[in-house]
Protein backbone atom coordinates (compact mmCIF):
# COMPACT_ATOMS: atom_id res chain seq x y z
CA UNK A 1 0.00 0.00 0.00
CA UNK A 2 2.42 1.89 0.62
CA UNK A 3 3.42 3.29 -2.77
CA UNK A 4 0.06 3.78 -4.08
CA UNK A 5 -0.71 6.22 -1.07
CA UNK A 6 2.43 8.08 -1.64
CA UNK A 7 2.10 8.36 -4.72
CA UNK A 8 -1.30 9.57 -4.21
CA UNK A 9 -0.42 12.06 -0.79
CA UNK A 10 2.43 13.48 -1.90
CA UNK A 11 4.24 15.21 0.83
CA UNK A 12 2.97 18.47 -0.92
CA UNK A 13 -0.25 17.81 -0.75
CA UNK A 14 0.36 16.82 3.03
CA UNK A 15 2.15 20.22 3.56
CA UNK A 16 -0.69 22.23 2.32
CA UNK A 17 -3.33 19.98 3.96
CA UNK A 18 -1.92 21.06 7.16
CA UNK A 19 -0.43 24.55 6.46
CA UNK A 20 -3.79 25.52 4.36
CA UNK A 21 -2.73 28.85 2.51
CA UNK A 22 -5.88 31.55 1.92
CA UNK A 23 -7.97 30.07 4.32
CA UNK A 24 -10.30 32.70 6.19
CA UNK A 25 -13.29 35.04 5.40
CA UNK A 26 -12.78 37.94 3.33
CA UNK A 27 -14.96 41.15 4.58
CA UNK A 28 -14.71 43.03 1.28
CA UNK A 29 -15.05 40.89 -1.67
CA UNK A 30 -16.97 40.79 -5.18
CA UNK A 31 -17.99 37.18 -5.71
CA UNK A 32 -18.99 34.35 -3.97
CA UNK A 33 -19.13 30.61 -3.96
CA UNK A 34 -20.71 27.97 -2.14
CA UNK A 35 -19.32 24.54 -3.23
CA UNK A 36 -20.19 21.27 -2.10
CA UNK A 37 -19.66 17.71 -2.30
CA UNK A 38 -22.53 15.46 -1.83
CA UNK A 39 -20.72 12.54 -1.54
CA UNK A 40 -18.55 12.90 1.36
CA UNK A 41 -20.10 16.01 2.89
CA UNK A 42 -16.80 18.56 1.91
CA UNK A 43 -17.82 21.86 1.72
CA UNK A 44 -16.24 25.31 0.77
CA UNK A 45 -17.28 28.58 0.85
CA UNK A 46 -14.53 30.74 -1.43
CA UNK A 47 -14.95 34.52 -1.72
CA UNK A 48 -12.62 37.01 -4.39
CA UNK A 49 -11.93 40.84 -4.38
CA UNK A 50 -11.12 41.95 -7.90
CA UNK A 51 -9.00 45.42 -8.73
CA UNK A 52 -10.61 48.19 -9.98
CA UNK A 53 -9.89 47.02 -13.99
CA UNK A 54 -11.53 43.67 -12.54
CA UNK A 55 -8.61 42.09 -14.31
CA UNK A 56 -6.40 40.99 -11.27
CA UNK A 57 -7.17 39.04 -8.23
CA UNK A 58 -6.68 41.08 -5.30
CA UNK A 59 -7.70 38.92 -2.56
CA UNK A 60 -8.88 35.49 -1.95
CA UNK A 61 -10.03 34.03 1.19
CA UNK A 62 -11.57 30.22 1.79
CA UNK A 63 -13.38 28.30 4.55
CA UNK A 64 -14.97 25.14 4.51
CA UNK A 65 -13.98 21.43 5.93
CA UNK A 66 -13.39 18.41 3.71
CA UNK A 67 -10.06 15.91 3.26
CA UNK A 68 -7.12 16.74 2.84
CA UNK A 69 -6.98 16.48 -0.59
CA UNK A 70 -9.80 19.08 -1.05
CA UNK A 71 -7.88 21.40 1.38
CA UNK A 72 -4.51 20.86 0.24
CA UNK A 73 -6.24 21.76 -3.82
CA UNK A 74 -7.83 24.93 -2.17
CA UNK A 75 -4.26 25.99 -0.73
CA UNK A 76 -2.26 25.07 -3.74
CA UNK A 77 -4.50 26.96 -5.42
CA UNK A 78 -4.46 29.84 -3.48
CA UNK A 79 -1.14 30.59 -4.11
CA UNK A 80 -1.38 30.23 -7.84
CA UNK A 81 -3.31 32.66 -8.29
CA UNK A 82 -3.44 35.07 -5.88
CA UNK A 83 -2.78 38.46 -7.31
CA UNK A 84 -2.66 37.06 -10.90
CA UNK A 85 -4.94 38.16 -13.85
CA UNK A 86 -8.06 36.57 -14.16
CA UNK A 87 -7.45 35.27 -17.82
CA UNK A 88 -4.11 33.44 -15.56
CA UNK A 89 -6.60 32.00 -12.91
CA UNK A 90 -8.54 30.70 -15.76
CA UNK A 91 -5.93 29.27 -17.57
CA UNK A 92 -4.81 27.31 -15.01
CA UNK A 93 -7.94 26.38 -13.97
CA UNK A 94 -8.33 24.64 -17.17
CA UNK A 95 -4.97 22.76 -16.88
CA UNK A 96 -6.12 21.15 -13.36
CA UNK A 97 -9.32 20.11 -15.38
CA UNK A 98 -7.46 18.54 -18.15
CA UNK A 99 -4.80 16.78 -15.36
CA UNK A 100 -7.48 15.69 -13.36
CA UNK A 101 -8.89 14.33 -16.52
CA UNK A 102 -5.71 12.40 -17.42
CA UNK A 103 -6.45 9.81 -15.13
CA UNK A 104 -3.15 9.58 -14.00
CA UNK A 105 -0.72 10.67 -16.86
CA UNK A 106 1.35 13.44 -16.70
CA UNK A 107 0.59 16.55 -18.68
CA UNK A 108 3.33 18.26 -20.96
CA UNK A 109 6.07 20.00 -18.93
CA UNK A 110 5.09 23.43 -19.71
CA UNK A 111 1.24 22.79 -18.49
CA UNK A 112 3.02 20.77 -15.63
CA UNK A 113 5.36 23.47 -14.92
CA UNK A 114 2.34 26.08 -14.83
CA UNK A 115 0.77 23.90 -12.01
CA UNK A 116 3.93 23.81 -10.07
CA UNK A 117 2.56 22.45 -6.67
CA UNK A 118 -0.85 21.57 -8.16
CA UNK A 119 1.22 19.03 -10.24
CA UNK A 120 1.70 17.12 -7.45
CA UNK A 121 -1.97 15.92 -7.74
CA UNK A 122 -1.45 13.95 -10.82
CA UNK A 123 -1.85 10.68 -8.91
CA UNK A 124 -5.56 11.92 -7.92
CA UNK A 125 -6.80 11.57 -11.32
CA UNK A 126 -6.16 7.99 -10.87
CA UNK A 127 -8.71 7.56 -8.22
CA UNK A 128 -12.33 8.97 -9.78
CA UNK A 129 -14.05 9.58 -6.45
CA UNK A 130 -11.47 11.67 -5.30
CA UNK A 131 -11.29 14.05 -8.46
CA UNK A 132 -14.22 15.85 -7.24
CA UNK A 133 -12.48 16.71 -4.14
CA UNK A 134 -9.53 17.95 -5.83
CA UNK A 135 -11.50 20.02 -8.00
CA UNK A 136 -13.99 21.54 -5.31
CA UNK A 137 -12.02 24.92 -4.80
CA UNK A 138 -11.43 25.39 -8.43
CA UNK A 139 -14.99 24.98 -9.35
CA UNK A 140 -15.63 27.22 -6.46
CA UNK A 141 -12.65 29.80 -7.76
CA UNK A 142 -14.31 30.01 -11.28
CA UNK A 143 -17.74 30.75 -10.01
CA UNK A 144 -16.75 33.40 -7.37
CA UNK A 145 -14.80 35.03 -10.27
CA UNK A 146 -17.65 34.67 -13.31
CA UNK A 147 -19.33 36.73 -10.28
CA UNK A 148 -16.65 39.21 -9.16
CA UNK A 149 -16.61 40.18 -13.32
CA UNK A 150 -20.45 40.88 -14.00
CA UNK A 151 -21.05 42.12 -10.51
CA UNK A 152 -22.05 45.78 -9.33
CA UNK B 1 -23.30 -22.02 15.04
CA UNK B 2 -23.27 -20.14 11.79
CA UNK B 3 -19.18 -20.81 9.84
CA UNK B 4 -18.48 -17.51 7.98
CA UNK B 5 -15.43 -19.26 6.54
CA UNK B 6 -17.48 -21.81 5.05
CA UNK B 7 -20.15 -19.35 3.88
CA UNK B 8 -17.76 -17.08 2.16
CA UNK B 9 -17.33 -19.45 -0.52
CA UNK B 10 -20.81 -19.28 -1.17
CA UNK B 11 -20.30 -15.36 -2.30
CA UNK B 12 -18.31 -15.38 -5.68
CA UNK B 13 -17.26 -11.68 -5.23
CA UNK B 14 -15.83 -11.82 -2.12
CA UNK B 15 -13.25 -14.07 -3.66
CA UNK B 16 -11.82 -11.46 -5.72
CA UNK B 17 -8.59 -9.32 -4.61
CA UNK B 18 -8.22 -5.16 -5.16
CA UNK B 19 -5.75 -2.38 -5.49
CA UNK B 20 -2.59 -4.74 -6.83
CA UNK B 21 -3.92 -8.17 -5.52
CA UNK B 22 -5.72 -7.35 -1.99
CA UNK B 23 -7.87 -9.86 -1.12
CA UNK B 24 -10.85 -8.06 -0.22
CA UNK B 25 -12.32 -6.90 3.36
CA UNK B 26 -15.75 -6.54 2.53
CA UNK B 27 -17.34 -4.19 5.71
CA UNK B 28 -19.42 -2.29 3.71
CA UNK B 29 -22.55 -4.96 3.70
CA UNK B 30 -24.74 -1.66 5.40
CA UNK B 31 -24.17 0.16 1.70
CA UNK B 32 -25.31 -2.85 0.06
CA UNK B 33 -24.48 -6.95 0.57
CA UNK B 34 -22.66 -9.30 -1.35
CA UNK B 35 -24.33 -11.70 -3.35
CA UNK B 36 -24.33 -15.76 -2.69
CA UNK B 37 -24.00 -18.24 -5.89
CA UNK B 38 -27.90 -18.95 -4.87
CA UNK B 39 -29.50 -15.53 -5.59
CA UNK B 40 -26.92 -15.28 -9.03
CA UNK B 41 -28.58 -19.06 -10.35
CA UNK B 42 -32.30 -17.99 -9.41
CA UNK B 43 -31.69 -15.07 -11.60
CA UNK B 44 -29.86 -16.43 -14.10
CA UNK B 45 -32.23 -19.37 -14.59
CA UNK B 46 -35.49 -17.27 -14.51
CA UNK B 47 -33.51 -15.09 -17.52
CA UNK B 48 -32.56 -18.33 -19.26
CA UNK B 49 -35.91 -20.67 -18.67
CA UNK B 50 -38.98 -18.71 -17.98
CA UNK B 51 -38.77 -15.12 -18.67
CA UNK B 52 -41.81 -13.83 -19.62
CA UNK B 53 -43.99 -10.48 -18.22
CA UNK B 54 -46.14 -11.65 -15.13
CA UNK B 55 -49.77 -11.05 -15.28
CA UNK B 56 -50.39 -10.91 -18.74
CA UNK B 57 -50.33 -12.76 -21.59
CA UNK B 58 -51.79 -16.84 -22.01
CA UNK B 59 -48.89 -18.51 -22.96
CA UNK B 60 -46.76 -20.85 -20.98
CA UNK B 61 -43.75 -18.62 -20.01
CA UNK B 62 -46.34 -15.92 -18.72
CA UNK B 63 -48.09 -18.32 -16.62
CA UNK B 64 -44.58 -19.62 -14.99
CA UNK B 65 -42.53 -16.41 -14.42
CA UNK B 66 -46.46 -15.14 -12.73
CA UNK B 67 -46.39 -18.42 -10.42
CA UNK B 68 -42.62 -17.52 -9.49
CA UNK B 69 -43.47 -14.18 -9.41
CA UNK B 70 -46.30 -15.02 -6.68
CA UNK B 71 -44.08 -17.56 -5.05
CA UNK B 72 -41.69 -14.94 -4.11
CA UNK B 73 -44.17 -12.88 -2.80
CA UNK B 74 -45.42 -15.55 -0.40
CA UNK B 75 -41.66 -16.33 0.50
CA UNK B 76 -40.62 -12.78 1.13
CA UNK B 77 -44.00 -12.27 3.22
CA UNK B 78 -43.27 -15.06 5.68
CA UNK B 79 -39.22 -13.99 6.02
CA UNK B 80 -40.59 -11.07 7.64
CA UNK B 81 -43.82 -12.38 9.33
CA UNK B 82 -46.76 -10.75 7.20
CA UNK B 83 -49.38 -12.28 4.68
CA UNK B 84 -48.84 -12.78 1.05
CA UNK B 85 -51.18 -9.89 0.40
CA UNK B 86 -49.76 -7.32 2.50
CA UNK B 87 -46.24 -7.05 0.18
CA UNK B 88 -45.91 -4.55 -2.60
CA UNK B 89 -43.17 -4.93 -4.94
CA UNK B 90 -41.13 -1.79 -5.07
CA UNK B 91 -37.74 -0.82 -6.71
CA UNK B 92 -36.45 -0.08 -3.60
CA UNK B 93 -37.40 1.09 0.24
CA UNK B 94 -37.19 4.47 -1.03
CA UNK B 95 -39.51 3.78 -3.21
CA UNK B 96 -41.74 2.02 -0.81
CA UNK B 97 -41.79 4.71 1.32
CA UNK B 98 -42.18 7.42 -1.05
CA UNK B 99 -45.28 4.98 -2.17
CA UNK B 100 -46.98 5.43 1.15
CA UNK B 101 -46.28 9.37 1.82
CA UNK B 102 -47.77 10.19 -1.80
CA UNK B 103 -50.87 7.39 -0.92
CA UNK B 104 -51.24 10.58 1.84
CA UNK B 105 -50.23 13.20 -0.39
CA UNK B 106 -52.85 12.14 -3.07
CA UNK B 107 -55.61 11.31 -0.57
CA UNK B 108 -55.35 15.16 0.77
CA UNK B 109 -55.52 16.08 -2.49
CA UNK B 110 -58.37 14.92 -3.48
CA UNK B 111 -60.63 15.44 -0.34
CA UNK B 112 -59.30 19.39 -0.44
CA UNK B 113 -60.67 19.54 -4.50
CA UNK B 114 -63.63 17.91 -3.47
CA UNK B 115 -63.76 20.66 -0.35
CA UNK B 116 -63.19 23.75 -3.06
CA UNK B 117 -65.47 22.57 -5.26
CA UNK B 118 -62.68 21.17 -7.36
CA UNK B 119 -62.60 18.52 -10.49
CA UNK B 120 -62.90 14.92 -10.65
CA UNK B 121 -59.85 13.83 -8.57
CA UNK B 122 -62.78 12.44 -5.64
CA UNK B 123 -63.64 10.00 -8.87
CA UNK B 124 -60.44 8.35 -8.53
CA UNK B 125 -59.58 8.60 -4.52
CA UNK B 126 -61.83 6.74 -2.89
CA UNK B 127 -63.69 8.61 0.11
CA UNK B 128 -62.51 5.81 2.68
CA UNK B 129 -58.97 6.84 1.25
CA UNK B 130 -59.94 10.24 1.68
CA UNK B 131 -60.94 10.14 5.58
CA UNK B 132 -58.16 7.76 6.37
CA UNK B 133 -55.36 9.62 4.44
CA UNK B 134 -55.96 13.03 4.48
CA UNK B 135 -53.59 15.64 6.37
CA UNK B 136 -53.82 19.23 7.12
CA UNK B 137 -53.10 22.10 8.83
CA UNK B 138 -52.53 21.39 12.02
CA UNK B 139 -51.74 17.23 11.73
CA UNK B 140 -48.35 16.39 12.48
CA UNK B 141 -45.70 13.61 11.12
CA UNK B 142 -43.16 12.69 13.30
CA UNK B 143 -40.18 11.04 12.61
CA UNK B 144 -36.61 10.79 14.23
CA UNK B 145 -33.54 12.74 13.78
CA UNK B 146 -31.48 9.29 12.87
CA UNK B 147 -33.59 8.82 9.75
CA UNK B 148 -32.19 7.91 6.64
CA UNK B 149 -32.96 10.45 4.30
CA UNK B 150 -34.89 8.11 2.52
CA UNK B 151 -37.62 7.79 5.52
CA UNK B 152 -37.50 11.80 6.25
CA UNK B 153 -37.66 13.95 2.66
CA UNK B 154 -40.83 12.02 1.35
CA UNK B 155 -42.50 13.36 4.89
CA UNK B 156 -40.24 16.63 5.05
CA UNK B 157 -42.34 16.88 1.20
CA UNK B 158 -45.45 15.88 2.38
CA UNK B 159 -45.70 18.01 5.04
CA UNK B 160 -44.71 21.01 3.18
CA UNK B 161 -47.87 20.29 0.47
CA UNK B 162 -50.24 19.24 2.83
CA UNK B 163 -49.88 22.19 5.44
CA UNK B 164 -48.69 19.30 8.07
CA UNK B 165 -46.45 19.73 10.19
CA UNK B 166 -42.82 17.65 10.66
CA UNK B 167 -41.71 17.11 14.40
CA UNK B 168 -38.80 15.10 15.35
CA UNK B 169 -37.51 12.70 18.19
CA UNK B 170 -34.35 13.41 19.12
CA UNK B 171 -31.43 11.85 20.21
CA UNK B 172 -29.12 11.07 23.30
CA UNK B 173 -25.52 11.70 23.16
CA UNK B 174 -25.07 7.86 22.16
CA UNK B 175 -27.15 8.62 19.01
CA UNK B 176 -30.08 6.55 20.60
CA UNK B 177 -33.45 8.05 20.35
CA UNK B 178 -33.83 9.74 23.48
CA UNK B 179 -37.29 8.66 25.45
CA UNK B 180 -37.63 11.93 26.95
CA UNK B 181 -38.62 13.39 23.37
CA UNK B 182 -41.25 10.60 22.55
CA UNK B 183 -43.80 13.54 24.11
CA UNK B 184 -43.34 14.66 20.27
CA UNK B 185 -45.93 12.13 19.53
CA UNK B 186 -49.13 13.68 20.58
CA UNK B 187 -52.67 13.81 19.81
CA UNK B 188 -52.45 15.69 16.29
CA UNK B 189 -49.81 12.97 15.40
CA UNK B 190 -50.83 11.37 12.12
CA UNK B 191 -47.56 9.34 11.10
CA UNK B 192 -44.91 7.86 12.90
CA UNK B 193 -42.11 7.48 10.29
CA UNK B 194 -39.60 5.61 12.31
CA UNK B 195 -36.43 3.68 11.74
CA UNK B 196 -35.76 0.07 13.13
CA UNK B 197 -31.88 0.50 13.31
CA UNK B 198 -30.03 3.44 12.19
CA UNK B 199 -27.51 3.10 9.36
CA UNK B 200 -24.88 5.32 11.04
CA UNK B 201 -24.67 4.06 14.43
CA UNK B 202 -26.66 0.59 14.32
CA UNK B 203 -28.97 1.11 17.32
CA UNK B 204 -32.29 -0.77 17.26
CA UNK B 205 -35.70 0.97 18.21
CA UNK B 206 -37.34 -0.09 20.71
CA UNK B 207 -40.32 -0.15 18.52
CA UNK B 208 -43.01 -1.84 20.88
CA UNK B 209 -42.78 1.25 23.08
CA UNK B 210 -43.33 4.30 19.98
CA UNK B 211 -45.74 2.15 18.43
CA UNK B 212 -48.02 1.89 22.04
CA UNK B 213 -47.75 5.37 22.18
CA UNK B 214 -48.86 5.98 18.03
CA UNK B 215 -51.99 3.84 19.17
CA UNK B 216 -52.74 5.98 22.29
CA UNK B 217 -53.13 9.10 19.89
CA UNK B 218 -54.49 7.13 16.83
CA UNK B 219 -51.32 7.84 14.66
CA UNK B 220 -50.13 5.14 11.67
CA UNK B 221 -46.50 3.88 12.04
CA UNK B 222 -44.30 3.07 9.12
CA UNK B 223 -41.13 1.31 10.01
CA UNK B 224 -38.01 1.86 8.04
CA UNK B 225 -36.68 -1.91 8.72
CA UNK B 226 -33.76 -1.51 5.80
CA UNK B 227 -31.41 -2.37 8.43
CA UNK B 228 -32.36 -4.64 10.16
CA UNK B 229 -34.36 -7.23 7.70
CA UNK B 230 -30.72 -8.35 6.65
CA UNK B 231 -29.48 -8.82 10.16
CA UNK B 232 -32.00 -10.09 12.60
CA UNK B 233 -35.51 -11.85 12.77
CA UNK B 234 -38.25 -9.59 11.82
CA UNK B 235 -41.60 -9.84 12.57
CA UNK B 236 -43.91 -7.10 11.34
CA UNK B 237 -47.01 -8.51 12.73
CA UNK B 238 -45.69 -9.03 15.98
CA UNK B 239 -44.54 -5.70 16.04
CA UNK B 240 -47.23 -4.37 14.62
CA UNK B 241 -46.80 -1.79 12.45
CA UNK B 242 -49.00 -0.33 9.66
CA UNK B 243 -46.45 0.37 7.12
CA UNK B 244 -43.06 -1.06 6.56
CA UNK B 245 -40.11 -0.87 3.69
CA UNK B 246 -36.73 -2.84 3.04
CA UNK B 247 -34.45 -2.95 0.19
CA UNK B 248 -33.96 -6.80 -1.44
CA UNK B 249 -30.01 -5.55 -2.28
CA UNK B 250 -28.78 -5.84 1.81
CA UNK B 251 -30.49 -8.84 2.19
CA UNK B 252 -28.01 -10.35 -0.03
CA UNK B 253 -30.67 -10.26 -2.79
CA UNK B 254 -30.63 -8.25 -6.26
CA UNK B 255 -30.65 -4.82 -7.22
CA UNK B 256 -33.54 -3.41 -8.28
CA UNK B 257 -36.67 -4.41 -6.43
CA UNK B 258 -37.58 -3.66 -2.54
CA UNK B 259 -41.01 -4.25 -0.59
CA UNK B 260 -43.43 -2.47 1.10
CA UNK B 261 -45.37 -4.27 3.97
CA UNK B 262 -48.84 -2.61 4.53
CA UNK B 263 -51.69 -4.22 6.84
CA UNK B 264 -54.13 -5.44 4.48
CA UNK B 265 -57.22 -2.97 5.36
CA UNK B 266 -54.66 0.26 4.76
CA UNK B 267 -53.46 -1.31 1.52
CA UNK B 268 -56.99 -1.55 0.75
CA UNK B 269 -58.06 2.34 1.11
CA UNK B 270 -54.78 3.52 -0.23
CA UNK B 271 -54.43 5.49 -3.67
CA UNK B 272 -52.04 4.61 -5.70
CA UNK B 273 -48.39 6.19 -6.70
CA UNK B 274 -47.28 5.14 -10.35
CA UNK B 275 -50.05 4.79 -12.46
CA UNK B 276 -50.21 2.93 -15.65
CA UNK B 277 -50.03 -0.56 -17.30
CA UNK B 278 -51.05 -3.85 -15.11
CA UNK B 279 -52.61 -1.64 -12.17
CA UNK B 280 -55.96 -0.91 -13.85
CA UNK B 281 -59.51 -2.09 -13.84
CA UNK B 282 -61.39 -0.56 -16.21
CA UNK B 283 -60.05 2.11 -18.38
CA UNK B 284 -61.77 4.64 -20.38
CA UNK B 285 -60.89 7.87 -21.86
CA UNK B 286 -62.66 10.02 -18.72
CA UNK B 287 -61.43 7.53 -15.87
CA UNK B 288 -60.27 4.75 -14.48
CA UNK B 289 -60.70 2.01 -11.99
CA UNK B 290 -58.21 0.38 -9.87
CA UNK B 291 -56.89 -3.42 -9.18
CA UNK B 292 -56.64 -4.12 -5.27
CA UNK B 293 -53.86 -3.96 -3.70
CA UNK B 294 -50.95 -5.48 -4.53
CA UNK B 295 -51.64 -4.88 -8.01
CA UNK B 296 -52.90 -1.79 -7.85
CA UNK B 297 -49.05 -0.60 -6.61
CA UNK B 298 -47.16 -2.12 -9.01
CA UNK B 299 -47.38 -0.24 -12.32
CA UNK B 300 -45.70 -1.07 -15.70
CA UNK B 301 -43.94 -3.87 -16.44
CA UNK B 302 -42.07 -5.61 -13.19
CA UNK B 303 -38.70 -6.64 -12.63
CA UNK B 304 -39.71 -9.97 -11.90
CA UNK B 305 -35.95 -11.38 -12.55
CA UNK B 306 -35.05 -9.67 -9.19
CA UNK B 307 -38.18 -10.76 -7.41
CA UNK B 308 -37.69 -14.48 -8.22
CA UNK B 309 -33.71 -13.61 -6.78
CA UNK B 310 -35.07 -11.94 -3.99
CA UNK B 311 -36.99 -15.24 -3.07
CA UNK B 312 -33.29 -16.84 -3.04
CA UNK B 313 -31.84 -14.36 -0.75
CA UNK B 314 -34.47 -14.79 2.00
CA UNK B 315 -34.50 -18.36 1.31
CA UNK B 316 -30.63 -18.64 1.79
CA UNK B 317 -30.83 -16.32 4.90
CA UNK B 318 -33.84 -18.42 6.19
CA UNK B 319 -31.38 -21.49 5.93
CA UNK B 320 -28.58 -19.53 7.91
CA UNK B 321 -31.21 -18.89 10.74
CA UNK B 322 -31.62 -15.15 11.65
CA UNK B 323 -31.59 -15.81 15.05
CA UNK B 324 -28.10 -16.98 13.98
CA UNK B 325 -27.20 -14.84 11.80
CA UNK B 326 -28.46 -12.09 14.69
CA UNK B 327 -25.61 -13.52 17.09
CA UNK B 328 -23.11 -14.05 14.88
CA UNK B 329 -23.30 -10.34 14.01
CA UNK B 330 -23.33 -9.27 17.59
CA UNK B 331 -20.11 -11.05 18.01
CA UNK B 332 -18.46 -9.20 14.94
CA UNK B 333 -20.25 -5.85 16.42
CA UNK B 334 -18.33 -6.85 19.62
CA UNK B 335 -14.98 -7.33 18.02
CA UNK B 336 -15.27 -3.95 16.45
CA UNK B 337 -16.22 -2.07 19.17
CA UNK B 338 -13.28 -3.43 21.58
CA UNK B 339 -11.07 -3.41 18.50
CA UNK B 340 -12.26 0.77 17.75
CA UNK B 341 -11.38 1.26 21.49
CA UNK B 342 -8.32 -0.25 21.07
CA UNK B 343 -7.05 2.34 18.49
CA UNK B 344 -5.53 5.60 19.39
CA UNK B 345 -7.27 8.43 18.31
CA UNK B 346 -10.07 6.94 16.75
CA UNK B 347 -13.75 7.32 18.60
CA UNK B 348 -16.93 5.19 18.22
CA UNK B 349 -20.15 7.45 17.05
CA UNK B 350 -22.97 6.01 18.40
CA UNK B 351 -23.25 3.10 21.40
CA UNK B 352 -20.48 2.28 23.28
CA UNK B 353 -21.60 -1.22 24.07
CA UNK B 354 -23.07 -3.85 21.72
CA UNK B 355 -26.46 -4.42 23.37
CA UNK B 356 -29.35 -3.47 21.11
CA UNK B 357 -27.10 -2.51 17.96
CA UNK B 358 -26.49 -3.93 14.81
CA UNK B 359 -23.10 -4.25 13.31
CA UNK B 360 -23.04 -1.00 12.17
CA UNK B 361 -20.13 0.97 13.52
CA UNK B 362 -19.51 4.65 12.57
CA UNK B 363 -16.22 6.23 13.79
CA UNK B 364 -14.21 9.26 13.52
CA UNK B 365 -10.27 9.33 13.38
CA UNK B 366 -8.70 12.61 14.91
CA UNK B 367 -7.44 14.67 12.61
CA UNK B 368 -7.94 12.23 9.91
CA UNK B 369 -10.84 13.26 7.40
CA UNK B 370 -13.16 10.55 7.14
CA UNK B 371 -12.33 10.31 3.52
CA UNK B 372 -8.55 9.78 3.81
CA UNK B 373 -9.79 7.30 6.39
CA UNK B 374 -10.96 5.56 3.74
CA UNK B 375 -8.50 5.91 0.90
CA UNK B 376 -5.78 3.78 3.13
CA UNK B 377 -8.26 1.13 4.32
CA UNK B 378 -8.82 0.82 0.29
CA UNK B 379 -5.46 0.42 -0.45
CA UNK B 380 -4.85 -2.26 2.34
CA UNK B 381 -8.04 -4.26 0.29
CA UNK B 382 -10.49 -3.07 3.22
CA UNK B 383 -14.06 -1.42 1.73
CA UNK B 384 -15.79 0.80 4.23
CA UNK B 385 -17.87 3.79 3.63
CA UNK B 386 -17.29 7.43 4.16
CA UNK B 387 -19.35 10.26 4.18
CA UNK B 388 -23.05 11.28 5.70
CA UNK B 389 -24.19 7.60 4.32
CA UNK B 390 -27.52 9.34 3.58
CA UNK B 391 -27.98 10.29 6.85
CA UNK B 392 -26.91 14.27 7.56
CA UNK B 393 -29.04 15.35 10.82
CA UNK B 394 -27.79 12.21 12.85
CA UNK B 395 -23.91 12.85 11.99
CA UNK B 396 -24.98 16.87 12.75
CA UNK B 397 -26.34 15.89 16.06
CA UNK B 398 -23.66 13.65 17.15
CA UNK B 399 -20.85 16.78 16.17
CA UNK B 400 -19.60 15.67 13.05
CA UNK B 401 -19.70 16.68 9.44
CA UNK B 402 -19.42 13.10 8.25
CA UNK B 403 -17.96 9.88 9.26
CA UNK B 404 -16.50 6.78 8.36
CA UNK B 405 -18.26 3.60 8.68
CA UNK B 406 -17.52 -0.33 8.97
CA UNK B 407 -20.52 -3.02 8.51
CA UNK B 408 -20.87 -6.67 9.16
CA UNK B 409 -22.94 -9.10 6.89
CA UNK B 410 -23.45 -12.79 7.50
CA UNK B 411 -19.87 -13.51 5.60
CA UNK B 412 -17.95 -11.18 7.71
CA UNK B 413 -15.04 -13.19 9.98
CA UNK B 414 -13.09 -12.13 13.07
CA UNK B 415 -10.57 -12.40 10.52
CA UNK B 416 -12.15 -9.31 8.31
CA UNK B 417 -12.39 -7.01 11.42
CA UNK B 418 -8.43 -8.22 12.72
CA UNK B 419 -7.91 -6.57 9.08
CA UNK B 420 -9.95 -3.24 9.82
CA UNK B 421 -8.78 -3.20 12.85
CA UNK B 422 -5.17 -3.48 12.01
CA UNK B 423 -5.29 -0.92 8.77
CA UNK B 424 -7.13 1.50 11.53
CA UNK B 425 -3.41 1.39 13.04
CA UNK B 426 -1.73 2.24 10.07
CA UNK B 427 -4.12 4.92 8.59
CA UNK B 428 -2.61 6.78 12.06
CA UNK B 429 0.96 5.88 10.88
CA UNK B 430 0.54 6.68 7.62
CA UNK B 431 -0.79 10.64 8.20
CA UNK B 432 2.10 10.87 10.99
CA UNK B 433 0.49 10.36 14.29
CA UNK B 434 2.39 7.55 16.26
CA UNK B 435 1.11 4.86 18.69
CA UNK B 436 0.83 7.34 21.46
CA UNK B 437 -1.47 10.41 20.80
CA UNK B 438 1.23 12.88 19.63
CA UNK B 439 1.92 13.86 16.16
CA UNK B 440 4.99 12.47 14.46
CA UNK B 441 7.36 13.66 11.93
CA UNK B 442 5.10 13.54 8.98
CA UNK B 443 2.75 15.86 10.40
CA UNK B 444 -1.07 15.80 11.00
CA UNK B 445 -3.54 16.56 8.20
C1 LIG C 1 -31.89 2.90 7.24
C2 LIG C 1 -32.03 2.98 5.75
N1 LIG C 1 -33.17 3.43 5.22
C3 LIG C 1 -33.36 3.51 3.89
C4 LIG C 1 -32.38 3.17 3.01
C5 LIG C 1 -32.64 3.30 1.54
O1 LIG C 1 -32.56 2.10 0.89
P1 LIG C 1 -32.53 2.07 -0.69
O2 LIG C 1 -31.43 2.97 -1.10
O3 LIG C 1 -32.27 0.65 -1.03
O4 LIG C 1 -33.87 2.54 -1.15
C6 LIG C 1 -31.16 2.70 3.51
C7 LIG C 1 -30.04 2.30 2.62
O5 LIG C 1 -29.32 3.05 2.05
C8 LIG C 1 -30.98 2.61 4.90
O6 LIG C 1 -29.82 2.19 5.44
Amino acid sequence: MADAMEQLYQQVILDHARARQGEGELAEYGGESFQLNPTCGDQVTLRVQLDEDRETIQALGWTGQGCSISQASLSVMYELVIEQKVTRAAELGEHFRELMAARGQELDPARLEALDDASAFTGVARYPARIKCALLGWMALRDALAQAQVGA
Amino acid sequence: MLNPDTLKADFPLLGRTVRGGKPLVYLDSGATAQKPQPVIDAELAFYAQSNAAVHRGAHQLAEEATEAYELARAAVANFVGAAEDEIVWTKNATEALNLVAHGFLNASLAASAKTTGGGPASTVVSDAAQQRYRLQAGDEIVVSEAEHHANLVPWQQLAAKTGATLRWIGLTDEGRLDPETYSVIGPRTRILAITHASNVTGAITDVAELVRRARDVGAYVVLDACQTAAHMPVDLHALDVDFAAFSAHKMVGPTGVGALFGKRELLEDLPPFLTGGSMVEVVTMESTSFMPPPQRFEAGTQMVAQVVGFRAAVEYLSALGMDQVAAHEAEMAQLMIDGIADVPGVRLLGPQDSADRLAVVAFEVESVHPHDVGQVLDSLGVAVRVGHHCAQPIHRRLGVHASARASAGVYTTAADVEAFIAGLHEVRRFFGFAESAAPAARGGV
